[in-house]
């Protein structure tokens, strides 16, 4: 019963890092058909900036731990607003041309962070609490997976929010649908690109500091294997659909969890075995529309 | 490119200049040529015919990814599996199976296969952005089975080739005049291939689809039969370079399969010009070289001596290529091949018409043929 | 009589393909003014290319301003209101939402669209994409008739509609053209004769003929000759 109870709840836990990078591939892929191959790099900068803060801080107090999760999210946002402003705007509507500058980004970005950090990982530290594990229904529960899940929803909430009962939010919900029609209410649509690449990179930079606690280092691959798992839970949850996203990392999580305890670490083939599956039954994922 | 194509139809000069090329290859061994700043060593000596079987490999399997991209137009991410089954395949066949070389190459090709059919039948579900995503997702549970199964593969220590079975003359660096030429004749198949299904009914049928997948369908074909088989050729061809790769380098790491792999040749098409046959070559070339200098130009004094504003990102040649790459893509969007192409047409019309008409003209042609094939299949189908 | 909309050697092509071949036409600045044809054309193609919203070239003048060189939003904010063929509402956001993301200005105009579609004031709240297609319809029209614009373009508004939609639907049309010059794309040419003062008709991606549009319809040769069809019978329209 414990040994359930710990693996589905680790499930959730990494289910919720999961979408914390999903959410904004799943936005930007929606509204602008952009793949973001450079999403991974986003959330590598932002766990090693945050990593660079807190250890200049006292890394195990609470409030360094915090300043690394802004300066993350921020770190993710400008850069990631940099790269729509730089690469993805002047091929506007050119789809295989994005994907491929943001192949180039990650390409470069990686090698880059390996010539500032070394490819080896460098360990970090964390407040104390994050490095203990709390009991439930005598499961020991590492604290770290408690703090991605109140991330992950703090984000999901924030996300709703946002895109239901703002005027951005509309113009996004507005734009995944029919762009054109947007631009012909006299809406520069291209605004609206800027901002989700914006949120997208913030979520992934905090993600990124999160990961960082997850693994317990950080290393110029930190993005990389998550961003595979990241594409693999925006196709299953349909592309472009927030809410198929969130459902789709979870289960994609616990799945993993499961396999991996249960059928002898065959996790990561289970999930590309179910993703074949989805993709046979349903082509546009669990909850996204027909692609275009 | 059909412009390309029909002008190679009417004058044969890109044919003696690629049969010349072949022989001059073919020769280089033989010969004490010395190009330095590019080369390593004189050509007869095996650091230079290491580096350019090296070029040739990569080369071919840019050949082969050029169809997929090229011809048919999907954005594959997971292209290095098959080349991965090639080189996995044949050591694996060596290793376990204890077969010879020849039906150890045979082993490894129909593994190729299988993989290509199921894997591509699955991601065929999808097209366009998503299929780049699903290939990735199974080139990745590739590279994990590779990485996992350490009993069979090797694990992250790699495969290294079981000899037994290899004749004498394709084994250390002794002979690795006689791997060049086994490279260059898997250079040539695929160019062959390549060739062949361009020319073919297949090639139009997939270059079609590509413009408008509509008027395709409309037409009564069906469309994702051509690009599920120009996939699985791409990828047949892809693991015949993985065995020839095994040979030469005896052994393969778990690299062979991964994304980064595919990424790679992705950059030596876009790099050497998506549609270009010879532009894939080219780029596979220029690529090897680039990447071979630039490692050594990294470990230099020059860069040594420069601030780390400056060094860190030099000393990093994944930086500079991928920096490139971003290059290419944004200003260059022909690559390489593209580049000469529009440049020669330009200066050909520059004599009879304006700049300005030109560039009016190549899109409508491009249309016009397709419609032309569209219509051709259109009646062969019927009859 | 004063002009609001020149377009002179208009071309336009999606996919490379050249669905607007070199069209020349001014419209009045009152009044409504019909652009007729038989199907495929190029008329939708037309007011598309006109905003901008596929490949173009060749020159538009907005109250002698030329706007053939500005992206789509910018031609809308100077004042061009925009009626979608197929309606082209959000489904997945309230009618609220959708009026409210068309709104430009200050002031809206709500008690005019309030006035011309009640049948919308108590489905505020409703999603757009459950209405019916009269319904979405007036969606369309009220996001364009919400703001205060120097011209509508206004594609197949009765398309698919019942015929006591397609008389609320003239009405609406009717009103506004008494504050605004509409450009208008119609096959029920009943509709066209009710409310058009000019015509302008399309052949193979060209003007053929321009005129006032009671002439072109009262000239039963011509009328066939161009459109294709004989003087349409009450309902049903051009097909």
């Amino acid at each position: 019963m414990s040994t359930l109870v710990l693996v589905l709840l680790t499930g959730i836990g990494l289910g919720a890092l999961y979408f914390l990078v999903a959410s904004g591939l799943s936005l930007i892929y929606g509204l602008m058909h952009v793949l973001n191959f450079a999403h991974g790099a986003f959330l590598t900068l932002g766990a090693f900036m945050g990593f660079e803060v807190a250890r200049r801080l006292d890394s195990t107090s609470w409030w360094a731990f915090a300043v690394s999760i802004l300066v993350g999210g921020l770190v993710g946002a400008g850069v990631a607003a940099l790269t729509e402003l730089a690469l993805i705007r002047p091929l506007y509507e050119r789809h295989i041309e994005q994907v491929l500058v943001t192949v180039g980004l990650a390409f470069a970005a990686v090698a880059l962070y390996e010539g500032i950090w070394g490819s080896d990982p460098i360990y970090i530290q964390a407040p104390a609490w994050m490095r203990e594990t709390t009991g439930v229904l005598g499961a020991q529960v590492p604290n770290t997976y408690w703090v991605l899940m109140a991330a992950a929803t703090a984000l999901l909430i924030s996300l709703v929010v946002f895109l239901r009962y703002t005027r951005f939010g509309t113009i996004i919900r507005a734009g995944v649908e029919n762009r054109a029609m947007v631009t012909a209410l006299g809406i520069d649509v291209r605004t609206a690109f800027l901002l989700v690449f914006a949120i997208g990179g913030s979520a992934a930079g905090v993600g990124g500091v999160l990961a960082a606690h997850y693994t317990g280092y950080v290393s110029a691959h930190l993005g990389s294997t998550l961003l595979i798992f990241a594409f693999i839970v925006t196709v299953i949850g349909g592309l472009g659909s927030l809410p198929g996203a969130a459902i789709a990392s979870v289960m994609v999580a616990v799945l993993q969890q499961f396999a991996n305890y249960y059928l002898g670490g065959t996790g990561d083939i289970i999930v590309v075995v179910a993703l074949a599956g989805v993709l046979l039954v349903r082509p546009s994922g669990l909850l996204g529309r027909r692609f275009a | 490119m059909t412009a390309a194509v029909a002008a190679a139809r009417r004058i044969p000069v890109p044919l003696v200049v690629g049969v010349g090329l072949v022989i001059l290859m073919a020769c280089l061994p033989l010969l004490n040529i010395s190009v330095p700043g590019v080369l390593p060593t004189p050509t007869y000596q095996p650091g230079t015919l290491a580096l350019l079987s090296l070029a040739m490999i990569f080369a071919a399997l840019a050949l082969s990814y050029n169809m997929l991209l090229g011809t048919a137009g999907m954005l594959s991410f997971g292209h290095a599996l098959y080349f991965g089954a090639g080189a996995y395949g044949l050591g694996i066949g060596l290793e376990n199976l204890g077969v010879p070389l020849w039906p150890g190459v045979f082993v490894a090709l129909i593994g190729g296969l299988v993989i290509a059919l199921v894997t591509g039948a699955v991601s065929m579900r999808v097209s366009g952005i998503p299929f780049a995503m699903v290939t990735l997702a199974f080139a990745q549970a590739g590279s994990v089975l590779v990485r996992r199964n350490s009993s069979v593969t090797g694990g992250e220590e790699g495969l290294s080739l079981n000899t037994a079975g290899v004749p004498d003359w394709l084994v250390g660096v002794v002979n690795t005049r006689n791997l060049y030429w086994a490279t260059l004749a898997v250079l040539l198949v695929v160019y062959l291939v390549s060739v062949w299904v361009d020319r073919s009914r297949l090639g139009h049928l997939a270059r079609a689809t590509r413009e408008n997948e509509l008027r395709v369908r409309v037409l009564g074909l069906e469309p994702s039969r051509a690009r599920l088989l120009v996939f699985v050729i791409a990828a047949l061809c892809a693991s015949l370079v993985g065995v020839a790769y095994m040979l030469l380098q005896s052994g393969t790491v778990p690299r062979s399969v991964s994304a980064d792999l595919t990424i790679t040749v992705l950059v030596i098409v876009v790099l050497g010009g998506v549609g270009y046959r010879w532009g894939a070559i080219v780029g596979g070339v220029v690529y090897t070289i680039l990447d071979q200098r630039l490692t050594v130009l990294a470990g230099s004094d020059m860069i040594e001596s420069l601030p780390s504003v400056l060094r860190v990102p030099l000393s990093e040649p994944l930086f500079i290529l991928g920096a490139l790459f971003i290059l290419v893509v944004m200003f260059l969007p022909g690559g390489i091949a593209g580049t000469v192409d529009s440049w020669m047409s330009r200066r050909r019309a520059g004599s009879a018409h304006g700049d300005a008409e030109m560039s009016d003209d190549a899109p409508a042609g491009r249309i016009e043929g397709a419609e032309q094939v569209l219509e051709t299949a259109g009646q062969e189908a019927r009859s | 009589m004063s002009t609001i909309l020149e377009v002179e050697g208009l071309h336009a092509s999606i996919n490379g393909q050249q669905v607007v071949e070199d069209v020349s036409f001014t419209v009045p600045a009152t009044g409504i003014t019909a652009v007729l044809g038989r199907n495929g054309v190029g008329k939708t193609s037309t007011l598309r290319a006109i905003l901008g919203l596929i490949d173009r070239g060749g020159e538009v003048r907005l109250a002698g301003e030329r706007i053939d060189g500005l992206r789509t939003h910018r031609i809308v904010r100077k004042g061009v209101g925009y009626v979608p063929e197929d309606r082209e509402v959000f489904g997945s956001l309230t009618v609220e939402e959708n009026l409210q993301l068309a709104v430009r200005q200050r002031q809206p105009r709500r008690e005019l669209v309030d006035a011309l579609f009640p049948d919308l004031v108590q489905r505020r709240r409703q999603m757009a994409g459950t209405l019916s297609g009269g319904q979405q319809q007036m969606v369309s029209l009220a996001r364009a008739l919400i703001n205060d614009n120097r011209l509508l373009l206004v594609d197949e508004p009765t398309k698919g509609l019942a015929p006591l939609i397609v008389d609320q639907v003239a009405d609406a049309l009717e009103e506004a053209s008494a504050t605004v010059p509409i450009l208008l794309v119609e096959q029920n040419l009943e509709v066209v004769r009710r409310l058009a003062t000019d015509a302008i008709v399309i052949s193979g991606g060209r003007v053929v003929h321009t005129g006032r549009a009671a002439d072109i319809l009262g000239d039963e040769e011509l009328t066939h000759r161009l459109l294709g069809v004989g003087v349409a019978p009450a309902t049903g329209g051009a097909r």
